[in-house]
């Protein structure tokens, strides 16, 4: 925020052009192609917040047009509350103008520069000015405003304002033109929007390109997200100069009413041991406050003991959402494996609240030999610059990947394979690492949230490729005792001129495996019933137990024993036995499918279900020894240098 | 005959699969373990051979049982050869596949490997099976005047020296008493060279008659009747044997195949290899010694060296000091790198002190 300041300050003193020519760079206008994408997000993510405030399910129109050499006019209209008529020159046409500046939220206007820096730069560079038509519910008529700033007085100058009729009952359109350059790609237009379709998956965005391609990313659901609240700020999280905007605006006539009333955690005794330890009279005129004074009550602050800030202002995306938005967007590539994404807890970091979000994607079409895919978000806002400088990647590089089954060198670094990871900051203040709000700063306690997020990604990871592998074996060993094995009885039999010998001994010599699996049925909307089929490969009888434990819905009717959210089979099954169960749930719209556990059996001869009982950990371990197990019969050891020599030889 | 014996050792195999079944058991193979942990020195011969290790090649995994069904397969198909009096090449046998259904090669490795195996099995040659492998161009040239009864039957005679064109005498890939018979020679030594370029160098330079040399180009790594005519003519001959390669870990390879047997024929070293083979270069000291140009040594070449110091052939002080210092210089060389110092070089200064080193020369 402090920047912010001394940039309006200085706003008076220099021309506000050459101030932005000068912070070009800052304010992410560097590049031709980061221009375009700058621009194109700074107006999707304003439609964004203002639907996302008018409760309104967005609808998000984006076209971009070669109207020059270098030169595009970027159209975006959403469907949000609209912005009242005298507020459009504002918004459009004077810089750092917004309600989100000094408040104490999760927002995404939080990292921008403002559309109104756009329009300037679209100014500076073409020489055009910007269109606007905003409409209200409340009224009867648009209003189309064009605007240029005037760069002496950072205010805007309307060129022309005129009522229109236009179709829609709210929403808002802007049109800029700017000097840019349009690419695919990383770090493109498509890239951000697509990015953004995936963490807003409440909204529906559609894109026109140059060419006139048309990309629609479709709304996957009609929850919007919750809503963000205000929260004061934390008397751990303030900056001295924010302190002294505070003290100078405030209504308070007492310094120890004050810290009570304008900032959260501070009760009135708290307020009277600040007061004390910054050596301050509580009944002083807080707006009497000396810079040197306000900076002993910043130390004091740091003295007390303080309950952490409320953290229910922050909004997540939810486990179910994530989910979701990255079947939405990246289904095409067919991802064998979606983990369950993670919403960890709110924590906090230096008197802000913040909560991290993580989901993964792996298999499928992805490319196998580069390193995963990141996506970093901040407050679902995509990040798509300065990747190696973000606590995100930082995190990613440092939990050792070949744990979890992806490749990478010396247990460090980004991890090669098919994967993408999406990793999302919420935070009622991100820390970035500059000005230009590209990367997230290396915050000890955020960094710790990512890894253990992260951690938990892996297990899942490396459960999913262990059930791979074991279902691949028997897959494997499928094809052997159906189609292998009776051939070579046949041609055994024909050779020996004998009859073919019955095989089901052998068959299950070889497979020599409980088998548990199911099969699903849906019936009418929310109700499903599971039909557990458990097959024995193993050639003696057997007693077990087998629990179900399902993921979502109510139980409304098994053949086994139901529990409070699990059910229970006692299995008693004869060699070459198929047994088949079952259960009905209702309120099951989600149902995936059902962890199965079973007991009093070896565990590493049942296919389809894991030991009881064990926490995560240990399941894994066993896992990993039974597969080792597997391996290790493999009688043959080749060789690979060895089986070189003889290469020749024929 | 020896084909009516190989097939009653293959209806055995059929034998023991189906009675396998039958009582219910998963149906296996045993055979040696064809690795370098499992050969050992035959003093008897004086080559390496398999050991007692054996591995089981059972249906319960899917290469067990893809090899017991081609077996079958392969069994089926020996027996219509030997009705028929006709015999295949290994990748003949690979296309026939083809009509194997799930018994089919995916590669011809895997054909030849079985046959292989089946000989390690069986205990015959896969001549005996009626599978042979292609011609693979090795040739001689030397005074040595050889027998070789033609594809109409016919004996012809063959000087190796006046009958053939500059590519030499090509090596049929039976070359058995039957087929191959030695007339005359006058020649005092042998010499395997692996490359074309250096063969050609040292027949250009008319090697063979002023040191009185039979040259062989043995064509990188050599095949069985490469390998197998270069031993008649140590034993039957009498002929020493000095083998002439590139400086790398691959080229000790070639020579230990010769000398020592080879890993994947094992079970026929005493047939093949020819124990009192020399080696002539370039070994590492001839790249010290002689400043020849070389190349770095990479991964998978450093990673050869450090297994042949595993390997019991080379467990000889020559090789590890040889393999140590070629580590130890991170260099490796060519034959055609003797160049550097002119064309005759080798044939002038290299090969006659080598040799006299060896004691071949005097």
């Amino acid at each position: 925020m402090g920047i912010a300041h001394k940039m309006a300050k200085k706003q008076r003193e220099i021309s506000i052009a050459e101030f932005f020519e000068k912070n070009k760079q800052i304010l992410g206008f560097d590049s031709l192609t980061k221009a375009m994408v700058v621009s194109v997000k700074e107006a999707v993510d304003n439609s964004l917040d203002a639907c996302e405030e008018a409760r309104i399910l967005p609808d998000i129109f984006v076209k971009i047009e070669s109207v020059g050499k270098d030169e595009y006019r970027i159209t975006v209209e959403d469907n949000g509350p609209g912005i009242v008529r005298k507020n459009i020159p504002l918004v459009f046409g004077k810089l750092l103008y917004g309600s989100r500046f000094h408040a104490i939220r999760q927002s995404r206007g939080q990292q921008g520069i403002g559309i109104s820096a756009v329009v300037l730069y679209g100014q500076l560079t073409t020489g055009k000015p910007a269109r606007i038509i905003s409409k209200i519910r409340e009224e009867e008529v648009a209003y189309e405003i064009i605007l240029s700033i005037d760069t002496k007085k950072n205010a805007p100058r309307v060129i022309k304002e005129s009522p229109i009729i236009w179709n829609r009952d709210e929403g808002t359109h802007v049109e800029v033109t700017i000097r840019g350059r349009y690419t695919r790609g990383k770090q493109s237009v498509l890239e951000y929007l697509q990015q953004t379709a995936i963490v807003n998956p409440h909204a529906q965005i559609t894109f026109i390109e140059p060419d006139g391609r048309k990309i629609i990313f479709k709304r996957a659901t009609d929850t919007l997200p919750q809503p963000t609240r205000e929260i004061k700020p934390h008397p751990y999280g303030i900056e001295l100069g924010q302190l002294v905007n505070m003290v100078r605006s405030t209504r308070t006539y007492r310094l120890t009413s004050f810290l009570t009333t304008e900032f959260s955690r501070v009760s009135p005794k708290i307020a009277e041991e600040i007061c004390k330890k910054a050596y301050l009279y509580g009944d002083m005129r807080p707006q009497e406050l000396t810079i040197h004074e306000a900076k002993r009550l910043m130390e004091a602050f740091s003295k007390v003991k303080l309950m952490a800030p409320p953290t229910d202002c922050l909004s997540p995306i939810g486990e179910n959402l994530i989910k979701k938005g990255l079947k939405n967007v990246l289904g095409s590539l067919r991802p064998g494996f979606y983990a369950k994404p993670i919403t960890r807890e709110p924590k906090v970091y230096g008197g802000n609240p913040f909560i991290v979000e993580v989901g993964l994607v792996y298999g499928g079409e992805l490319p196998k030999d580069q390193p995963v895919r990141i996506l970093r978000f901040a407050n679902r806002v995509p990040l798509l610059y300065q990747q190696g400088a973000c606590v995100i990647t930082k995190a990613i590089s440092s939990v050792d990947w070949r744990r979890y089954g992806l490749e990478q060198r010396g247990g460090e670094g980004i991890p090669v394979g098919p994967a993408i990871i999406l990793v999302h900051v919420a935070s009622t203040r991100v820390p970035f690492t500059s000005e230009a709000k590209e990367a997230i700063a290396d915050v000890p306690e955020i960094r710790e949230e990512i890894e253990l997020a992260l951690k938990s990604l892996g297990r899942q990871l490396k459960m999913f490729m262990i059930k791979k592998e074991r279902k691949n074996k028997l897959s494997e060993k499928f094809f052997l005792v159906t189609k292998l094995l009776p051939e070579i009885a046949r041609k055994s039999a024909e050779i020996v001129e004998k009859p073919i010998p019955p095989l089901e001994p052998v068959i299950s010599k070889i497979m020599n495996v409980v088998w548990i699996d199911e099969d699903m049925e849906k019936i009418g909307k929310d109700e499903v019933k599971i039909k557990v089929n458990v097959t024995n490969f193993i050639p003696k009888e057997l007693k077990f137990t087998l629990y179900g434990d399902y993921p979502v819905g109510s139980l409304l009717e098994t053949d086994g024993s139901p529990g409070e959210d699990y059910v229970k089979w006692d299995v008693k099954i004869k060699p070459l036995e198929r047994k088949v169960f079952y259960f009905r749930l209702g309120d099951a719209g989600g149902y995936t499918e059902t962890n199965y556990y079973v007991d009093g059996i070896n565990p590493s001869v049942v296919v389809g279900a894991e030991p009881l009982p064990g926490d995560w950990n240990i399941r894994l371990e066993t896992m990993e020894e039974i597969l080792e197990e597997e391996e290790n019969e493999e009688e043959e050891v080749v060789e690979d240098i060895e089986e070189m020599e003889d290469v020749g030889d024929e | 005959m020896n084909s009516e014996e190989a097939l009653k050792k293959l209806y055995e195999i059929a034998e023991e699969i189906y009675n396998d079944l039958q009582k219910g058991d998963v149906p296996k193979m045993k055979l040696a373990a064809r690795t370098r942990n499992n050969i050992i020195f035959n003093n008897e011969y004086g080559v390496w051979k398999y050991g007692d290790a054996k591995i089981t090649r059972s249906a319960k995994k899917l290469d067990g049982a893809y090899m017991l069904l081609r077996t079958l397969y392969v069994m089926e198909f020996i027996k219509e050869m030997i009705k028929s009096n006709k015999s295949s090449t290994l990748r003949e046998m690979y296309y026939i596949s083809e009509g194997w259904s799930l018994a089919k090669f995916h590669s011809q490795d895997e054909s030849n490997k079985l046959a292989e195996d089946l000989e390690v099995i069986t205990g015959h040659l896969r001549e005996d099976f009626k599978l042979r492998p292609e011609e693979d161009g090795a040739s001689v040239i030397g005074n040595i005047t050889v027998e070789e009864i033609n594809r109409k039957g016919e004996p012809r005679r063959i000087n190796c020296r006046d009958d053939v064109g500059d590519s030499g005498y090509l090596i049929p890939y039976n070359v058995e008493k039957e087929k191959l018979r030695f007339v005359d020679v006058d020649a005092d030594f042998v010499m395997g060279i692996e490359t074309g370029g250096m063969f050609d160098r040292l027949v250009e330079n008319g090697f063979d008659e002023k040191a009185r040399a039979i040259l062989v180009h043995i064509k990188g790594q050599p095949a069985r009747s490469t390998r197998r005519l270069l031993k008649r003519m140590n034993e039957e001959l009498g002929l020493p044997v000095v083998i002439f390669t590139d400086g790398d870990p691959w080229s000790f390879r070639i020579f230990a195949s010769i000398a020592y047997g080879a890993i994947k024929t094992a079970h026929i070293s005493e047939y093949l290899a020819t124990p009192t083979a020399e080696f002539i270069g370039i070994t590492a000291s001839d790249i010290l010694n002689y400043d020849l140009p070389t190349d770095k040594l990479n991964d998978r070449d450093i990673a050869a060296l450090q297994a042949e110091l595993k390997d019991p052939r080379f467990n000889t002080p020559f090789w590890h000091e040889e393999i140590n210092l070629m580590l130890k210089i991170g260099k490796k060389a060519e034959q055609q790198s003797l160049a550097k110092y002119g064309l005759d070089y080798v044939t002038d200064v290299y090969l006659p002190e080598k040799l006299t080193e060896l004691g071949i020369l005097h």
